[in-house]
């Protein structure tokens, strides 16, 4: 089997490729918001700390 | 002790009704909302008698689901904003009854009317006369399990914002199965087969649900009011 | 047991033991993905009927089970946090509604991108996909209920509450939609093999366990990053968050 046959999956390229796509954007974006969300918590966290330093003492 | 249980019910009950009595609008207008709906659709398909035989049972159906859904907002809303809710939980009868005569209430007064209503439009809808017994009961037991699931997601969405549309959205999934058993009774006696098994599924539903539901509703009021 | 229990289930232990489990999961969750596609795109041989097209099952079928695997994940957290108040087990539940709704928007997808050369439509009221369509409405309210209340304790509980009268639904639905597809099942559809049929070659089974597997340890990884920033949230106002912060 050579590549580009691999790649054309006897005709079917558009909806194997694209639930594999499909499949590879939700996993990415479900650590995207993860990361995210840790982000801005601890940018609020980072802020709560400068505004009251002794909080932390 | 279960004579105050009763009389608290019957006290819960006649409440409910009085109130609703005195404002009939309140009644009437998811009754309006079903006639409404369910004319709009020869408007919106066809006026074409073959496709609205075919079309009825889920339209009516639907139409009643939404008209229910409309009414749900009064089960508890109009007691969380003046405080008698409280009471209600505070008192010494078992929340789950009480919630349980409220719901009757609600189905008395939305429900009950529904059905009355469902064989007027299902003249418009040209609904073949073997099935109006069908009708009537498929909505007797379906309806009722409308009101009691419905009731859950008003005391879960009491007095948040948006209240209406999140109840809609978290209601209306759980009302899937009374939709397809329902639609499928009318549907099967329309077309000459026996509904004896949707009902009969139906019949469940409504045990399983009476049994169950107060009191996840009694569950529910206790979270939102804490 | 319960020792260990509540060493673990107090948030800032749980936070520091999520930090080092998580790279190590993340790992596993690599490798077994790059196994179950090497498998499943270069071993599996394609389907006699189906062709080339039956790859998409790797995809389809895993996201389709982690979506009522995960909803079980949600109303099990759920019920623990109402029954026994561990506020660990109300935040599992808060984090994995996104994580699931995923999957199953996945399962709906790929279903859709399976559907169009297998039935020649992108949409069929096929049973397993009308299921799936439900189950993502009800992550969908779930979530909304839980966005419109402010106070977390409500939120939580309420939630729960919601996920476990899901929980019951779920078959009944489920049991709901097969019937009704039986009676309404056009012609086009029944002539073709359902697709994800039982009857299953130990050479697709394999790279669609390996990828379920795979699926399981990525929730995993995502909800344990999800908590750790759920809890520092929840937190923020304790002395060890404020070191772990400086840190």
């Amino acid at each position: 089997m050579n590549w580009s046959e691999f790649f054309a999956m006897g005709g079917y390229a558009l909806y194997v490729w694209g639930s594999y796509a499909a499949a590879a954007i939700v996993l990415l974006l479900n650590v995207v918001a993860a990361r995210r969300r840790e982000q801005s918590v601890r940018r609020e966290l980072q802020n709560l700390q400068t505004l009251n330093p002794s909080d932390s003492e | 002790m279960s004579s105050g249980l009763f009389t608290a019910v019957a006290c819960a009950l006649r409440r409910d009704l009085t109130l609703a009595a005195r404002k009939p609008a309140d009644v009437a207008t998811p009754l309006v909302f079903f006639a409404i709906v369910v004319s709009l659709f020869p408007l919106g398909v066809s006026p074409e008698p073959a496709i609205l035989r075919g079309l009825g049972p889920g339209v009516l159906w639907v139409a009643a689901l939404l008209a229910t859904l409309l009414s749900l907002n009064r089960l508890f809303s109009a007691d969380y904003a003046d405080g008698s809710l409280e009471l209600l939980v505070l008192s010494p009868q078992p929340l789950a009854v009480l919630a349980a005569a409220k719901t009757l209430a609600h189905w008395l007064t939305t429900g009950l009317p529904l059905i009355l209503l469902s064989p007027v439009l299902a003249v418009q809808l040209y609904l073949p006369e073997a099935a109006y017994g069908t009708l009537l009961l498929a909505l007797l037991l379906g309806t009722p399990v409308l009101s009691l699931i419905g009731a859950v997601g008003a005391a879960l969405t009491l007095g948040l914002r948006g209240g209406g549309v999140l109840l809609s959205l978290l209601v209306l999934p759980l009302y899937t199965p009374i939709l397809i058993f329902g639609a499928g009774a009318v549907t099967a006696a329309a077309s000459g087969f026996s509904p004896e098994a949707h009902l009969s599924l139906l019949g469940a539903f409504l045990v399983v649900a009476l049994a169950f539901v107060p009191w996840a509703t009694a569950a529910a009021l206790r979270i939102s009011l804490d | 047991m319960f020792d260990f229990l509540h060493k673990y289930a107090s948030p800032r232990n749980f936070y520091d033991f999520a930090g080092i489990l998580i790279p190590w999961l993340a790992g596993v969750t690599v490798v077994l993905l790059a196994i179950g596609l090497y498998q499943g795109l270069f071993l599996a041989p394609p389907d006699y009927q189906q062709g080339q097209s039956v790859r998409i099952m790797f995809i389809h079928v895993p996201a389709a089970w982690m979506s009522m695997f995960v909803y079980m994940v949600l109303a099990g957290a759920g019920a623990v946090g109402l029954i026994w108040h561990l506020k660990l087990a109300e935040m599992t539940a808060a984090a994995a509604a996104p994580i699931g709704a995923s999957f199953t928007f996945l399962a709906l997808v790929t279903g859709s991108l399976w559907g169009k050369p297998m039935w020649g439509t992108w949409w069929a009221w096929d049973a397993r996909l009308t299921s799936e369509l439900i189950l993502l409405f009800l992550y969908l309210g779930f979530m909304a209920l839980q966005a419109a209340i402010d106070d977390p304790k409500r939120a939580a509980r309420a939630g729960a509450l919601l996920a476990l009268i899901g929980v019951v639904n779920i078959p009944v639905i489920h049991f709901s939609v097969q019937w009704w597809n039986t009676l309404h099942q056009p012609a086009s559809v029944s002539s073709i093999a359902k697709i994800g049929a039982p009857a299953i070659h130990p050479s697709l089974l394999w790279p669609l366990l390996i990828m379920a597997i795979a699926f399981t340890v990525f929730f995993a990884v995502v909800l344990l990053m999800r908590l750790r920033a759920e809890i520092l949230h929840r937190e923020r106002y304790t002395h060890w968050v404020a070191e772990r912060i400086k840190s």
